[in-house]
C-alpha cells in the first residue's frame, strides 16, 4: 500500500547525514568536554561548531549566544521562567497570545500562581496578533513579550519585526517560540530585534531530545537547571553530544537549502490547499493564505469531525494529524482553532497536513484524489449535513 | 488505539441514514466534544424492526452507533432501554477511556428514541 507522511509538525525523520555526522560521539568521541584530558579536545571541538553551526542559521553574532538545552518544551520554560524570576525587580508582567504552545501557555499559568499578571493577547481571525492591542498591554510592570514566530497549527508567521519594535519602544524583553519555524524560513535574531529564540533539533531533521535557546549577550536570565554550570553556568547537566552534534549539522542543511526547499514546498503547498478547497465544497482555510509556513496546509470541513476523516486517511496510508479534541488527551477544541474565532463543531472538523523533504507532487495529488471521497461518505453519514449539501458533494 | 472490532465497526457501518416516517427519534450530543447522534426507530408489536442511525463524531462514535444499531434490531422496547453504554463498548472489545464517556452517547440515544415513540404513542392515545 502507498504510504504518505504529511504530519512533520509531529516528528520529522532525521537527515540521513545527520544521523552520518552523530555516529562517532556515541562511541569514539565520547568524552566529558568538560575533562582536562586530550581527548575531551575532541568533544569540545565538536560542541563549539555546533554552537557556531546553530548560531549562522538565526543570525546570531556567534556560537557564545546559543545554549543547547533538551528540547524546545526546555528553552521555552527556561526563557519564561529564566527571565521572570531574574527581572522580578523591574516587573511582574508578562505578555504573551493565545494561541502559544502548551510549554509557554502552562508556564504562564503556572507564574500567575506565583504572583506575576499575564496577558493573553487575543490574535484575529488569521491567527495574527494585534500590535496596537500589544502596544496598549505594555506598562512600565512589563518584563517580557513571548510570541511564536509561527504557528504549527494553522501556519502564520507573525510580524516579529514590528512586535519587536513595539516591545523594544518599551525597554522590554522578547522571546520568540522559533520551533515551527526555524529551518523552514529565514530568521534572523538581529535583524529581527530577538532577545531570546527557542530551536528545536527534530523540527528541522535533527535528532530528538536536543534543543536551543538563543539569548543575546547582556540579557538578564537565571538558569531553570541548576548543577555542575555548564553552558557557561546557565544549563547545566552533561551535554548531550550526539543530539548537539546532530542539530548542528541539521541546522547547516536547512541553512543550505532553505531557499530551494522554501519555493518547492510553497508550491506544493498551494497546489495542495487550491486543490481541497476547490474540490471540496464548504471547505476552509484555516490560518492566513500567504503569511504561512511553506509546509502548512490547514484546512476545515463543515459538518464532519476531524479523527474520522484521519482514521480514513490511515486506512488509506495516509499520515496527517488534527486540531480535534478526539485525538488529543483532553476533550477541548484546539486552543489554537478557538482562538482564531472557529466554533467547536469547526475546529472539531480540521485537518492539518504538514509537509516535509520527501513529499512529492504525487504524494498531494493522492491526498487530492482520496479526500474528497472521504467526507463525501462521512457528510451522508452527518446528521449536521444539510440536505441539499448531500446532493451537491 | 481502536480495537479490531472498533475499526471493522468503523470501515463498515451498519444500518447508516434516516428513517423518514420514523415511530421514534433520539438525538443526542455534545458540541464541545464533538459528537451529534440520531437514532432513529421503526416499531412493530412493541420490537423494534428497524433501526436507522446518524452520526457527527469520532471514530468511536460511529462505531458505537452501528453497534447499538446491531445490538437493538428485533429486541423489544423495554430490552432495548436496559442495554447500556458499557454493553456496548463491551461488544466492541472496549473503547480507550477517554471515549468512554464522549462518545459512548449510542445507549443514550437509543434509549432518548424509545422514549420519544412511546411519548408520540401517549399523544396519540390521549389526543
Amino acid at each position: 500500500m502507498k504510504k504518505v507522511y504529511f504530519d512533520h509538525t509531529a516528528g520529522m525523520p532525521v537527515d540521513p547525514q545527520v544521523f552520518e555526522a552523530m555516529k562517532p560521539y556515541f562511541n569514539h568521541f565520547y568524552s566529558n568536554p568538560s575533562s582536562l584530558h586530550s581527548s575531551a579536545q575532541e568533544v569540545r571541538r565538536g560542541l563549539q561548531n555546533a554552537r557556531e553551526e546553530v548560531s549562522e542559521l538565526i543570525g546570531a553574532k556567534n556560537g557564545e549566544e546559543i545554549f543547547f538545552t533538551s528540547c524546545a518544551t526546555e528553552s521555552n520554560n527556561w526563557a519564561i521562567r529564566g527571565v521572570a524570576s531574574r527581572n522580578r525587580d523591574r516587573g511582574k508582567h508578562i505578555i504573551t497570545t493565545t494561541i502559544e504552545h502548551m510549554s509557554v501557555m502552562n508556564v504562564c499559568k503556572y507564574l500567575i500562581k506565583q504572583g506575576y499578571k499575564v496577558s493573553f493577547l487575543p490574535v484575529d481571525n488569521y491567527g495574527l496578533v494585534d500590535l496596537e492591542a500589544l502596544q496598549k498591554e505594555l506598562t512600565d510592570d512589563t518584563i517580557l513579550v513571548s510570541v511564536m514566530y509561527a504557528n504549527g497549527e494553522i501556519g502564520t508567521i507573525e510580524p516579529v519585526k514590528e512586535i519587536s519594535e513595539v516591545v523594544h519602544d518599551k525597554g522590554v524583553y522578547l522571546h520568540v517560540d522559533a520551533t515551527a519555524a526555524a529551518g523552514q524560513v529565514p530568521i534572523d535574531v538581529v535583524k529581527e530585534g530577538i532577545d531570546l529564540l527557542t530551536l528545536s533539533s527534530n523540527d528541522m531533521y535533527g535528532p530528538k531530545g536536543a534543543g536551543a535557546l538563543y539569548v543575546k549577550s547582556g540579557t538578564r536570565l537565571e538558569p531553570l537547571i541548576f548543577g555542575g554550570g555548564q553552558e557557561r553556568g546557565l544549563r547545566s547537566g552533561s551535554e548531550n553530544l550526539p543530539g548537539i552534534v546532530g542539530m548542528g549539522r541539521a541546522a547547516v542543511i536547512a541553512k543550505a537549502r532553505m531557499r530551494k526547499e522554501r519555493s518547492r514546498l510553497t508550491k506544493l503547498r498551494n497546489t495542495f490547499i487550491n486543490g481541497l478547497l476547490e474540490t471540496i465544497s464548504y471547505s476552509f482555510l484555516n490560518g492566513h493564505p500567504t503569511k504561512r509556513l511553506p509546509n502548512n496546509v490547514a484546512v476545515r470541513f463543515s459538518f464532519v469531525e476531524g479523527e474520522s476523516m484521519l482514521l480514513n486517511l490511515d486506512i488509506a496510508g495516509v499520515a496527517a494529524s488534527s486540531g480535534s479534541a478526539c485525538t488529543a488527551k483532553t476533550l477541548e477544541p484546539s486552543h489554537v482553532l478557538r482562538a482564531i474565532g472557529l466554533k467547536h463543531e469547526e475546529a472539531h472538523g480540521s485537518l492539518l497536513f504538514t509537509l516535509g523533504r520527501q513529499n512529492s507532487e504525487e504524494d498531494v495529488g493522492y491526498v487530492l484524489d482520496l479526500l474528497p471521497d472521504i467526507v463525501k461518505r462521512l457528510r451522508v453519514m452527518s446528521p449536521l449535513t444539510p440536505k441539499e449539501v448531500k446532493e451537491s458533494v | 488505539m481502536y480495537s479490531e472490532k472498533v475499526m471493522e465497526h468503523f470501515r463498515n457501518p451498519r444500518n447508516v441514514g434516516e428513517i423518514p416516517d420514523a415511530d421514534g427519534v433520539g438525538t443526542v450530543g455534545n458540541p464541545v466534544c464533538g459528537d451529534v447522534m440520531a437514532i432513529y426507530i421503526k416499531v412493530k408489536d412493541n420490537h423494534i424492526n428497524d433501526i436507522k442511525f446518524k452520526t457527527f463524531g469520532c471514530g468511536a462514535a460511529i462505531a458505537t452507533s452501528s453497534m447499538i444499531t446491531e445490538l437493538a434490531k428485533g429486541k423489544s422496547l423495554d430490552e432495548a432501554l436496559k442495554i447500556t453504554r458499557n454493553d456496548v463498548a463491551d461488544k466492541l472489545d472496549g473503547l480507550p477511556s477517554i471515549k468512554m464517556h464522549c462518545s459512548n452517547l449510542a445507549a443514550d440515544a437509543l434509549h432518548e428514541a424509545v422514549k420519544d415513540y412511546r411519548k408520540r404513542q401517549e399523544k396519540h392515545q390521549n389526543g
